[in-house]
């Protein structure tokens, strides 16, 4: 605990020490053990030996998820299998998994980065944790276990699905701390008071570490009056090492970077040129210590933006903004950007709607259609058809202003839009031509 | 004065029958029942033996219900009887949302009607019953 504490406190210049040490290492180790990084610096004519600066960094080649996948299954590998524990896969629905290998080191450093979320909600050896993400190749489950492990909690390794049971296990057991989605937290919620629970008295959470998908404010404010909780934000994916990248403390106000083991850049996505600090663009990062998937410059497709003030909480880690999309979750609807997030914004100004939404996509007339599915929550009064057609083109209205797009907004009927166990499906594509057969 | 519920159902097929069930299982017996419809969605109006019943039964399975008080309005059952009903309606200056005829026994009908703003409701019931009009409370349907 002393030494975790040392390492979230110490001054900046001292964490950029560590930075510029293990940068100069990876890149040399990268460049030493996987050929294809000896390639792609030789092509772009950066010497790894001549790092001197952190600066120097932004003169090697960007890595893409695309180079992973070519590299399937063990190309990528910076050490032997023999001192391979442990392997993860991200789960590959678009297209060739990419794998994560890790050594002893790599998986005791992924347990101590999950830790610190843990004890940024204040918790530990007193903490039960309910670990609700699926365990398996998906990094949630696992990574959340080790977590726990090390930050001295005990472990109930749930994985996901069975709700009812999820709900009777975390009674009995008197579970603290949850991991999970934040979908599947709000369906438990949903479930728990569905049968005449009250979770937030009844049992005896207070934090929850939630990942793997964005989610906004509001879904957020909703989700902790439930559970009586603090939900805190995780980040992180299977290509850099899986949950515990950056994690939120309770001042809620960005993620704190594990920036002795990852040095982040955000990237103007079209450009390829770093961007100050404050401006929004794609997440880059380099891990510092890993062994067995080193990574230099792996462009993530996340949209954030490092914050540059110091967070209240005291803790001298870099901030990275919540989530604000992907680069490949951008939608491009007749020819204008739109984030999911973006609509969800919109949302979050009609409390006559709840906070699931679906967004689908078809093609009429040779165009994009977009119709945004909402439902009207319980206390809405719909007697007349008016009161709905209104509520519709309000909608329609605010959506148009903020994204400048027709988007046709239908009203459906409560738990008609999928409740996932996994991540939320927002947005379904069934246009024609150069999307989709 | 009655208690009408609203149901908002998608336009899928079953939706109705569904709503049908869970009101044959609450075992509510229905007077009346018109369907509002869009091409998406559409509103489904009933009059029933036992309202409360109904939107709990409803609400229980997750069914967007509401219930709204509606004028029930006894007319002759015979030519010109809701024209002067209306007539009356008009001079009061009041306005009509949405209505239906639910009943035609023998010499009697029953007209329901949703007055434009909620206040209107029960205003409307009292200065029909001045009028000399029948205005049905909720005991008067059984």
């Amino acid at each position: 605990m002393g030494a975790q504490t040392d390492v979230l406190h110490m001054p900046h210049d001292q964490i950029e020490r560590i930075q510029l040490e293990g940068i100069k290492k990876t890149v040399v180790d990268c460049y030493e053990n996987v050929p294809f990084y000896k390639k792609s610096f030789d092509e772009a004519g950066f010497n790894p030996y001549a790092v001197e600066t952190i600066d120097d960094l932004k003169k090697a080649p960007f890595v893409t998820k695309q180079d992973l996948r070519d590299n399937y299954p063990y190309g990528m590998l910076a050490r032997p299998l023999s001192e391979v524990k442990e392997i993860h896969m991200s789960s590959g629905t678009t297209g060739i998994a990419t794998v994560g290998a890790y050594t002893e080191h790599d998986l005791k450093f992924w347990g101590e980065c999950f830790a610190r979320g843990i004890r940024y909600a204040g918790g530990g050896p007193n903490d039960i944790l309910h670990v609700c993400y699926g365990y398996g190749l998906f990094t949630g489950g696992l990574g959340a276990h080790y977590g726990g492990l090390a930050a001295g909690c005990t472990v109930i390794p749930m994985s996901s699905g069975s709700t009812e049971r999820q709900l009777r296990v975390m009674r009995d057991m008197g579970s603290t701390i949850i991991a999970c989605t934040p979908s599947y937290a709000m369906h438990l919620a949903d479930v728990a008071i569905e049968k005449g629970i009250n979770p937030a008295q009844d049992f005896k959470l207070r934090a929850g570490i939630m990942g793997a998908e964005p989610f906004s404010d509001s879904f957020r404010a909703e989700l902790e009056r439930k559970l009586g909780i603090k939900a805190l934000d995780i980040y992180g994916l299977t290509e850099l090492m899986g949950p515990g990248v950056a994690i939120e403390c309770l001042e809620q106000d960005g993620l704190h970077i594990a920036e002795d083991h990852f040095y982040c850049e955000v990237i103007d996505p079209v450009t390829g040129e770093n961007l100050p600090d404050g401006e929004w663009g794609e997440l880059v990062i380099t891990t510092l210590d890993r062994e067995a998937s080193p990574v230099v410059r792996y462009r993530t497709r996340d949209i954030t933006r490092i914050l540059p003030d110091t967070c209240a909480c005291g803790v001298t880690h870099r901030r990275i903004d919540r989530l604000h999309g992907r680069t490949d979750d951008m939608l491009v609807l007749r020819g204008v950007n739109v984030f999911p997030s973006q609509v969800e914004d919109v949302m979050e100004a009609f409390p006559e709607v709840s906070s699931w939404y679906q967004i689908e996509l078809t093609t009429k007339n040779s165009l994009d259609d977009v119709a945004l599915k909402v439902e009207i929550n319980p206390d809405f009064d719909f007697d007349n058809i008016g009161a709905i057609e209104k509520l519709q083109s309000d909608i329609q209205k605010r959506l148009k202003e903020q994204l400048l797009i027709k988007i046709n907004v239908r009203i459906v009927e409560p738990k008609s839009i999928p409740r996932s166990e996994g991540k939320a499906k927002r947005v379904i594509d069934l246009r024609k031509g150069i999307y989709n057969d | 004065m009655i208690k009408q519920i609203t149901v908002f159902l998608e336009n899928t097929e079953g939706r109705l029958a569904a709503l049908t069930h869970t009101l044959r299982r609450a075992n509510v017996n229905m007077y009346a029942l018109t369907i509002a419809e869009t091409s998406d969605y559409g509103l489904v109006r009933i009059i029933c033996d036992d309202p409360d019943a109904a939107l709990e039964a409803l609400r229980a399975e997750d069914f967007r219900a509401t219930q709204t008080n509606v004028s029930a309005i006894e007319v002759p059952n015979r030519p010109g009887g809701l024209a002067e009903l209306l007539d009356t309606l008009a001079s009061l200056n009041m306005n009509i949302e949405y209505g239906y005829c639910f009943s035609s026994k023998g010499d009697k009908a029953v007209d329901v009607f949703k007055i434009s703003g909620h206040a209107h409701t029960a205003e409307a019931t009292f200065k029909l019953e001045e009028a000399g009009f029948k205005p049905l409370r909720q005991e008067d349907l059984a």
